[in-house]
């Protein structure tokens, strides 16, 4: 009865969208009132309709009911039960299902947060999210229907991919949706406003907290993936240049360009053509996402099982979505006319520096990620472009992108001065000139992670500078405290995702001075590795709540001295007799010591071992980002109301 | 610098229609690719073979004493044969060839005649692999010196050839035959040649 609920549920909300995308965008057109306010009252209709969806679904997972095709080939009765719900979005239909909610629950939030938003700007922006819920959810409804039934029904799930049973992973494509869907708002934007014909400082003001919070998820997203990489997979590395990786690096890319350009949009009014492209693609780098990892084109551990069926509509909807908005936005932008005069060497200069660099990056992590696919249809080559390509491409576009970061958050508006901004950095580079000599000749690090170091030191300093200067600490240290506090929110927020970038910068700098090793130890055997001596006492077995596992003790020493015991784990799945490794980290902030437990041989254990320096900030800095971008979000500037639309003030 | 509104000029009107090129050639290609998919032209967990599409080529391999099956040759496999066949390439040092035995025992109990050909071991080895983990095969050939196996172009053993009722290559896959790529690859395949 509850399934059958939810179906009818995702029927009605497929309704609903329909109405929502026709009514208000026509009455926009048409100036009529009564059909644009019909925008918030549907969006709201459109929550509660996927809302009883979702709901639903949730249930159906909880009490385990085997009638439901879903959950019989996604869960088991033997579960923990945070598994159990968590294996509603662990799969495609549920996933989906999950991402239509967020849409939904976005468009309430311009509905209900959006009161002074211009009228008409309001209605388009809800159509337009409208328009992106009827595709989705008409794909769920006719290829991913997450409430069919099985009839006689099994004794017992299937269990869920043992890899997948983990905190991490259960609330990170969540996080990660969120990051997705939030963009969808910003194109929505963007489409208003191509539909429109007028980008003002009002609209960059209105794109600027949503940009910045679906930045927010997307950032969090992706560092809760690289750390769940880490610690469950066991490869001990942190980033794989995966095409499912970089099929969410690419809208974070594309999104941290646009975070920046609205700034320039609603400070100087200009560059509205290049924002309103941003804002397409970030939209159009989440589609594409969904694309690859769902219909089976590209082989990745992260895609989803799949049919082709599936594929075709997801590639129509991305075509119907991409094409048609680049369509509009070719006819439509040459009526964006920039209204701002423009400096090069200035705030919006720097920004627009900033813009290139990231654009740069993402077409090259773009072209890398596709390339391999569109190798095999042209020529029927089977290449592989793996880390060696990225890494070299990307790191001299990332150099100059580091470089600039502190330099431009110094500039002023309008007109700035590169030698200026330098002299009160110069602390800041000889620091970091300094730590990247001590990197490389006194810790011996090789010259890319010492540059990396220097890297780090140069961000974070350059962040400290920053605060250092807006609050006066050095000409007016009285008052500094006081003015600290009087600082807007926004610039501390973008002092501390600066400084946070330095902070992953020198983790991942760390990351390549890791060493690792594979041994082969009897119990009592020990081996050496990076100034520790790593010990295996013995091999044991294990009993979890749905698992078996081989546990080995590996006790590791310094000098003599105990530094921690590890319990690197193979863990074989009672349910589906899957095998996974449970890597063992002890971490102190500096260093982690990671083991990993292999094969046995004749009472002899397989052991990784691994010593990675720093490896804890990546995932520190990346969290400390996306906390400056929540202290700028609740900035009071964004929260109080837009100011009118720049046509009514504008100077002649 | 000017303070007037200037609005793009005529010549570069056409870098606004730039996106939606790139966007247009990139769902061409993603459409190709997913015809591809389902044709089996395009395969993005596959290592490709030269064979795909052609007859195995020509060998003679004597057989596995020890485990009472007939030898295998190129005859064997040129057909016409009532459904489609597979050809296993293994060894008993090979480990992954022990997680996908199953799925070849599974496959001979559903009926689909699988040729092995066992690549570079001891045949007491060999012989003592399938009596401790069940025999799977139809027919087996030793391919001791792995003469053979360069033939076919095999990558790495466990690998497995798809043959079509008329003895034609038609897939190719190089690992191990885990459960979800004899769900999802190769019986929609058997069911495709059946």
């Amino acid at each position: 009865m509850i399934p059958e609920l939810g179906h009818f549920a995702l029927a009605l909300a497929c309704i609903i969208a329909i109405v929502q995308s026709v009514l208000p965008v026509v009455g926009a057109a048409r100036r009529d009132a009564r059909w644009m306010a019909t925008a918030a009252p549907l969006a709201l209709g459109l929550l509660v309709a996927v809302g009883t969806a979702f709901g639903s679904l949730l249930w159906a997972y909880a009490v385990n009911d085997t009638t439901v095709a879903n959950v019989v080939a996604n869960s088991h009765s033997a579960k923990p039960l945070i598994y159990k719900l968590s294996g509603t979005w662990g799969n495609h239909e549920g996933s989906m299902v999950l991402w239509v909610l967020i849409l939904a629950l976005c468009g309430a939030a311009v509905a209900l947060f959006g009161r002074d938003l211009p009228t008409a700007l309001k209605a388009r922006v809800i159509g337009v999210l409208g328009w992106i819920a009827v595709g989705f959810l008409l794909f769920i409804i006719f290829t991913s229907n997450p409430f069919d039934r099985v009839w006689p029904p099994p004794a017992d799930g299937r269990g869920l991919n043992p890899v997948l049973q983990d905190p991490g992973l259960a609330f990170h494509p969540p996080t990660l949706y969120f990051g997705y869907v939030g963009y969808a708002v910003t194109f929505a934007f963007a489409i208003a406003a191509l539909l429109e014909g007028r980008v003002d400082a009002a609209w960059g003001r209105w794109v600027r907290p949503w940009a910045l919070g679906a930045w927010c998820f997307l950032t969090v997203g992706i560092t809760m993936g690289s750390w769940w990489a880490y610690y469950e997979l066991g490869w001990g590395g942190y980033w794989f240049w995966d095409p499912v990786e970089n099929a969410s690096l690419l809208p974070w890319l594309a999104g941290t360009a646009l975070l920046h350009s609205s700034i320039v949009v609603e400070k100087r009014d200009t560059l509205k053509v290049w924002s309103v492209l941003l804002a397409i693609l970030a939209f159009a780098m989440s589609l594409l996402g969904t694309f690859l990892v769902r219909s089976g084109v590209l082989n990745s551990v992260h895609a989803f099982a799949n049919d082709p069926a599936r594929g075709v509509f997801i590639l129509a909807l991305l075509m119907i979505y991409v094409a048609g908005a680049f369509a509009l936005f070719a006819w439509r932008a040459p009526k964006l006319t920039p209204t701002g005069i423009f400096a090069p060497i200035s705030r919006e200069g720097a920004l627009v520096l900033n813009n290139l660099l990231l654009c740069s990056i993402a077409a090259v992590v773009l072209a890398g990620t596709l390339w391999p696919m569109f190798a095999d249809i042209l020529t029927g080559a089977k290449i592989s472009v793996g880390p060696p390509f990225f890494n070299s491409a990307t790191a001299p576009l990332a150099i100059p992108l580091v470089i600039a970061m502190p330099i431009g958050a110094m500039m002023p508006w309008k007109r700035g001065d590169v030698w200026a901004a330098l002299q009160r950095l110069w602390w800041a580079a000889c620091a970091a000139l300094i730590v990247g000599f001590l990197a490389l000749a006194v810790a011996g690090y090789p010259v890319w992670p010492a540059l990396g170091m220097a890297m780090a030191a140069w961000l974070v300093f350059g962040a400290m500078v920053d605060v250092a200067e807006r609050i006066g600490l050095f000409r007016r240290p009285a008052q500094a405290f006081r003015r600290a506090l009087a600082l807007p929110r926004a610039a501390w927020g973008a002092a501390i995702a600066h400084g946070a970038l330095g902070i992953s910068i020198a983790g991942i700098a760390g990351m390549g001075v890791a060493t690792d090793t594979l041994v082969q130890l009897n119990p009592g055997q020990s081996t050496q590795l990076a100034g520790y001596e790593w010990r295996m006492e013995g091999l044991s077995d294990v009993q979890g709540a749905n698992y078996r596992a081989r546990r080995a003790t590996v006790t590791v020493l310094r000098d003599g001295a105990v530094v921690t015991v590890l319990h690197p784990e193979r863990r074989t799945f009672i349910v589906d007799n899957q095998t996974t490794g449970e890597a063992a980290i002890h971490t102190n902030a500096l260093r982690d010591l990671y083991a990993v437990l292999g094969e046995e041989r004749a009472g002899a254990a397989v052991l990784r071992l691994h010593h990675n320096p720093f490896a804890p900030w990546i995932w520190f800095g990346g969290l400390a980002m996306a906390f400056g971008g929540m202290l700028s979000l609740s900035d009071r500037r964004l929260r109080v109301a837009a100011p009118a639309p720049k046509g009514a003030t504008v100077p002649a | 610098m000017s303070d007037t509104p200037v609005p793009p000029p005529r010549r570069r009107r056409w870098m606004l229609y730039a996106p939606l090129g790139l966007a247009g050639a990139a769902g061409a290609g993603f459409w190709v690719m997913l015809r591809g998919l389902q044709s089996g032209d395009y395969n993005p967990r596959g290592v490709p073979s030269v064979l795909i599409g052609r007859a195995p080529p020509a060998f003679s391999l004597p057989a596995l004493e020890a485990s009472g099956l007939p030898a295998l040759s190129s005859t064997d496999l040129s057909g016409p044969f009532p459904g489609p066949v597979l050809v296993n390439f293994w060894a008993s040092w090979c480990v992954p060839c022990i997680v996908e035995h199953p799925q070849l025992m599974r496959l001979k109990r559903d009926g689909i005649p699988v040729f092995g050909i066992n690549y570079k071991d001891k045949l007491a080895d060999a012989a003592a692999f399938l009596t401790r983990h069940g025999n799977p095969f139809t027919r087996l050939g030793c391919d001791e010196p792995g003469r053979v196996a360069i033939d076919w172009g095999v990558y790495g053993v466990p690998e497995t050839y798809l043959i079509d009722r008329q003895g034609i290559i038609r897939w190719r896959y190089a690992g191990p035959l885990v459960p979800e790529v004899v769900d999802n690859d190769l019986r929609p395949l058997l069911r495709r040649y059946a």
